[in-house]
């Protein structure tokens, strides 16, 4: 059993720190392009007409999550690797939450704009 | 128990089992546990943004007969300001690799890139602050600016914390080198300042985009 240990987990002491070396100069720099590139895409979009006028705030929200996507992965490594499952259930509950605490606050203010009694500006 | 190694040995080829901090393979490498604790500091910090964010949505509309956004905003220079803090999240990350390769003389390059790209950041925005309270259209002219100054000032706020922390984490490294502490706070500061623009994106997208457009 040592054996095995010794081979398939190459037994290190615990707490001792290894070089695992998470990213590369190169995906730092693609995650600076494609961040860049979604920033002038979306400032293009909130400037001209290129974008059927009405849907300019949904692509803009589309632009911004894809970019946050890629913040996410590219600068704060989050990916498949065994090592950041418990980050990502972490970052998962996260989004919950603020989905809620965002969504729920303009809902709730939006019903209650929309049962006020209409008062004559003082 | 030639056969049950051989079958050991193909079970425990299966990785996200019985990888390190997942049950099988010992506990996982203290770099890891301590990110993920700041993770979750991060994303404490995100839920407290929400908030701000969900007032200013409910507000941006409340203008009090006082200036829009629209009225307000610079676009071009929130351009620059944005491209700033977004470069200088770039050369964070590339100076904390230069950090893990071990290579000091090229982290402090990078360091003093991001800081100098920080410093601009907040320059730039300060600037913008002052100049709408030069025009009466400060934070307590109406509930939109109210939210607006709360929201991108606490951006602010965490950038400029972020920036000093920064000069003493590369006063740390001087002094005691790269050891593995010093590169677990690196690793830490990188997450935060990478997390402080995945909010400006928001801040971006959200006040001053949208808040043009309308």
């Amino acid at each position: 059993m040592t054996d095995i240990h010794e081979h398939v987990f190459e037994d290190r002491t615990p707490g001792v720190e290894e070089h695992e070396p998470t990213a590369t100069y190169l995906s730092y720099t693609v995650g600076l392009a494609l961040a860049i590139l979604a920033t002038i895409v979306s400032w293009i979009v909130s400037q001209t007409d290129l974008l059927w006028p009405p849907g300019i705030p949904a692509g803009l929200i589309v632009l911004a999550l894809a970019q946050i996507g890629v913040h996410l992965v590219f600068f704060l490594h989050l990916g498949t690797g065994s090592d950041s499952t418990n980050n990502i259930l972490a970052l998962a509950f996260g989004v919950l939450i603020v989905f809620l605490i965002i969504a729920g606050s303009i809902w709730i203010i939006a019903n209650l704009n929309g049962n006020m009694m209409s008062m004559p500006l003082s | 128990m030639t056969i049950a190694t051989t079958l050991d040995r193909t079970l425990i080829a299966v990785p996200t089992e019985l990888a390190r901090g997942r049950g099988g393979g010992g506990p996982a490498p203290k770099r890891i546990v301590v990110a993920f604790g700041f993770w979750i500091f991060i994303l404490s910090d995100m839920i407290m943004f929400s908030a701000l964010f969900a007032a200013y949505a409910v507000m941006s509309g409340n203008t009090a007969g006082g200036p829009s956004g629209a009225e307000l905003f610079n676009l071009r220079s929130v351009f620059v300001e944005t491209m700033c803090l977004l470069l200088s999240s770039y050369t964070c990350g590339i100076g904390v690799l230069s950090a893990e390769r071990r290579q000091p003389t090229l982290f402090l390059i990078f360091a003093a890139f991001t800081f100098v790209l920080g410093a601009a950041f907040l320059f730039i925005e300060v600037a913008e602050f002052a100049g709408m309270v030069a025009k009466g259209a400060g934070p307590w002219r109406s509930g939109f600016l109210s939210a607006f100054f709360t929201l991108v000032g606490t951006h602010g706020v965490h950038v400029a914390s972020g920036l000093i922390a920064l000069v003493y984490l590369v006063a740390q490294m001087i002094a005691k080198g790269l050891r593995a502490a010093v590169l677990r706070r690196l690793l830490c500061w990188s997450l935060f300042w990478h997390a402080l623009d995945i909010v400006w994106v928001g801040v971006f997208t959200l006040v001053y985009l949208m808040g043009v457009y309308q």
